[in-house]
């Protein structure tokens, strides 16, 4: 078996984190922008099981499922608000709620 | 494979465990008792449960060890910080059970989330593992951006969870890398060198300099995810949106509670364990200190929502202690401690006060709604007063003292200059503290502004929060004298 | 590693993929017939189809139930591990997962109590 240089996982982490970033910063739907935040986290998975591989050890894959985890809970208790403030506004636009400024 | 299980020892993480317990018991307990009746009990199990916590915390004064395999600190540092979140949660537990009372949000998640979320902020306290503190981070994190909108029917309050979220989402993910980059080039995500491994200390130590890079760059987005935390300058934006929307106690919890433990995490983690690397992390954190107090202050002066005012001010006062971290001595390290302490308690009561007068509907929260408070409540006044004075640095009360440590441990550290920048600041910063004094005094108004919360339990937080206030800033030894004790780091 | 190891694995494959060919076989062979117009309209979790379907907003029961699905689903990551390891966690792994799932036990009678799992008001 031929094995792929680490780099370029990294590299792929890399651009999937940045994407994310790009993604959060000019997208306006909430819904959206945390899509990117988890293609950001899962862009970090990447990097955690590829750092594994060249340390040579698991630590780095058990890592994966306590930002697995954590993910999760945290999708569901933002879709529950997102989910309120379509109820009471009827958009998941960030730009529409506009209520708070300085 | 061989493996052996890891020795547990469940007493290290003894506070937490009484205080999730306790919140498992709320929920459980109050899905069984029908609805309609008076909720009085949820907030004393709560107290109970804290009441708990802080004696498990203090038992742990002078012990030093690491446990549940590495991932746990149990040392002086760590049971004062913990003592401190307690002490913050429970005062907001009982200012909340006034703001709550007979109302529809009169919920034992309300109670059993704040349990939760000061289980985390103790956790990041302790934690010993970059993992440990992601997860620390994430309880009282997600905790508090359900708390934050827990005034369903506002869109105000739902929409500032939303911004909340959307950040600290965002930040999390930075953290992460932050904590991926560094477990990239240490190959650890433990502080402390033993137990066969060397830890990110170790590490430092046995390395060249030349092969930091990657661990530079792992630092410098960790930065970015605790910066977040404590409300830092350049990633603030959230702060004055979710204090204004939140319900007022959880916000005064967040300021007291949130800024403590994220910077106790960054203390333990910046001053000791990556001491080596200072001359990199340095740099960043100077600039991000200058930015917070200069902008904090500046931006706090335009304010017209009390909220909002107090949110730019926990802005500007993230700055001051970060001058005691930069100093990176004893006496940064003592001084950030009891600024944090005092520092939570006068915020506290600020907000105690905003909450007493605002109520459940959140009304008379604009300045101009304090037009003549002094002639319809002294007693309020009188406290508002103190808190302003304390967060302005006025002598006399506590912030004096704090300021006046986490400067001169930048003095003493050579950062004259940083130290100069930061006394500018807060003159700058005492402009709007006189600003609200001016509105209670010298205004009148017949209009008549009455209290929105009559209760004898957030009076007593107000009166309690004062005195506190007051006290430390007159008679300082003692709290001082445990600061400097708690200074003694697992190391 | 050599082929042997996942002889297993195969077997796994062709006895789900059995399994699932007899269970459709078998319930189309010994099933009562009722055709109706209703049961003939392409499922749509339960509403009734209609045209512009993109327009309409979902009974927001559709995502409590997928919130609770992902949160509960999640947990069971960590009982892989544990199976894996557990010849050699032993009794302490045993405890320690009890304790897992007995806080995993907590959030589902409050979710229950709380009436989370109510379809109907």
């Amino acid at each position: 078996m031929t094995r792929v240089d680490p780099g370029y996982f990294l590299a792929l982490a890399g651009l999937m984190f940045s994407i994310g970033v790009v993604g959060t910063l000019v997208r306006r739907n909430a819904i959206v922008i945390f899509m990117f935040v988890e293609l950001m986290l899962n862009a970090v998975n990447l990097a955690f099981i590829t750092f594994a591989r060249m340390h040579g050890e698991l630590d780095g894959q058990v890592l994966v499922f306590f930002v697995l985890v954590v993910a999760a809970a945290e999708a569901v208790v933002g879709l529950a608000i997102i989910l309120r403030i379509y109820r009471l506004r009827e958009s998941a636009n960030v730009d529409d709620v506009n209520l708070l400024k300085w | 494979m061989e493996f052996e299980a890891p020795a547990v020892q469940l007493g290290a993480i003894g506070p937490e465990i009484a205080l999730v317990t306790t919140a498992l018991l709320l929920l459980i307990v109050d899905a069984f008792i029908p609805e309609g009746e008076e909720r009085w009990y949820l907030a004393v199990l709560a107290t109970i449960g804290f009441g708990v916590a802080i004696i498990l915390a203090a038992n742990q004064w002078g012990e030093r060890e690491l446990q549940l395999a590495r991932m746990v600190a149990v040392d002086n540092f760590a049971t004062f910080v913990k003592t401190s979140v307690a002490v913050f949660a429970v005062l907001t537990v009982w200012l909340s059970r006034d703001y709550l009372k007979r109302s529809e949000d009169e919920e034992s998640e309300f109670y059993a989330l704040l349990l939760f979320a000061a289980a985390g902020m103790m956790l990041m306290a302790s934690a010993a593992d970059l993992i440990m503190v992601f997860l620390a981070l994430e309880i009282f994190s997600i905790s508090l951006y359900v708390l934050v909108g827990f005034r369903r029917r506002s869109l105000a309050s739902q929409e500032s969870a939303m911004k909340y979220f959307l950040l600290g989402a965002f930040s999390s993910a930075f953290f992460l890398m932050g904590i991926a980059l560094v477990y990239g080039a240490t190959g650890t995500t433990n502080f402390y060198p033993g137990g066969g491994g060397e830890g990110i200390a170790g590490y430092l130590v046995s390395s060249a300099a030349s092969d930091v890079d990657l661990l530079v760059l792992g630092v410098g987005l960790l930065i970015v995810g605790l910066g977040f935390k404590i409300a830092a300058v350049p990633f603030h934006m959230w702060t004055p949106d979710a204090y204004q929307g939140a319900p007022s106690p959880i916000t005064g919890f967040m300021a007291a509670g949130t800024k403590f433990a994220a910077v106790a995490t960054m203390l333990r983690l910046f001053v000791v364990v990556l001491y080596p690397l200072r001359a990199d992390w340095r740099p960043i954190l100077i600039a991000v200190a200058i930015a917070t107090m200069l902008l904090g202050s500046v931006l706090a002066v335009i304010q017209e929502d009390v909220k909002r005012l107090l949110a730019y001010s926990s802005i500007a006062h993230a700055g001051f202690v970060l001058t005691g971290l930069i100093a990176a001595n004893d006496r940064g390290l003592s001084g950030s401690l009891f600024y944090l302490a005092t520092y939570g308690l006068t915020v506290l009561g600020a907000f105690a006060v905003v909450t007493v007068l605002a109520g459940r509907k959140e009304r008379n929260v604009t300045l101009a709604s304090y037009r003549g408070l002094f002639y319809e409540r002294p007693l309020l006044a009188g406290a508002l007063t103190l808190f302003m004075l304390s967060l302005a640095g006025v002598p006399l009360t506590s912030g004096f003292v704090g300021k006046f440590l986490v400067f001169g441990a930048a003095i003493q550290a050579g950062y004259w200059w940083l130290a100069v920048i930061g006394m500018l600041a807060s003159v700058i910063a005492t402009f709007f503290y006189l600003r609200v004094l001016v509105v209670m005094y010298m205004q009148e108004d017949d209009r008549g502004l009455q209290p929105a919360i009559t209760g004898r339990l957030a009076n007593s937080v107000v009166g309690l929060t004062a005195a506190a206030t007051l006290v430390l800033g007159i008679v300082w030894g003692p709290l001082i004298d445990l600061a400097e004790r708690a200074t003694v780091f697992f190391a | 590693m050599t082929l042997d190891s996942y002889v297993p694995i195969l077997f796994l494959i062709v006895l789900s993929t059995l399994f699932a060919v007899a269970s459709i076989w078998v319930s189309s062979r010994i099933g009562p017939r009722a055709p109706t117009p209703a049961k003939l309209t392409p499922y749509e979790s339960g509403i009734v189809p209609e045209g512009g379907i993109e327009k309409q907003r979902f009974p927001v029961k559709f995502y409590l139930v997928a919130m609770l699905f992902i949160i509960f689903d999640i947990e069971t990551v960590f009982l892989y591990p544990w199976a894996v390891a557990y010849d050699n966690l032993k009794l302490f792994g045993l405890i320690e997962m009890g304790v897992f799932i007995a806080i995993l036990l907590a959030a589902y009678v409050y979710v229950w109590r709380r009436g989370g799992l109510e379809w109907v008001d």
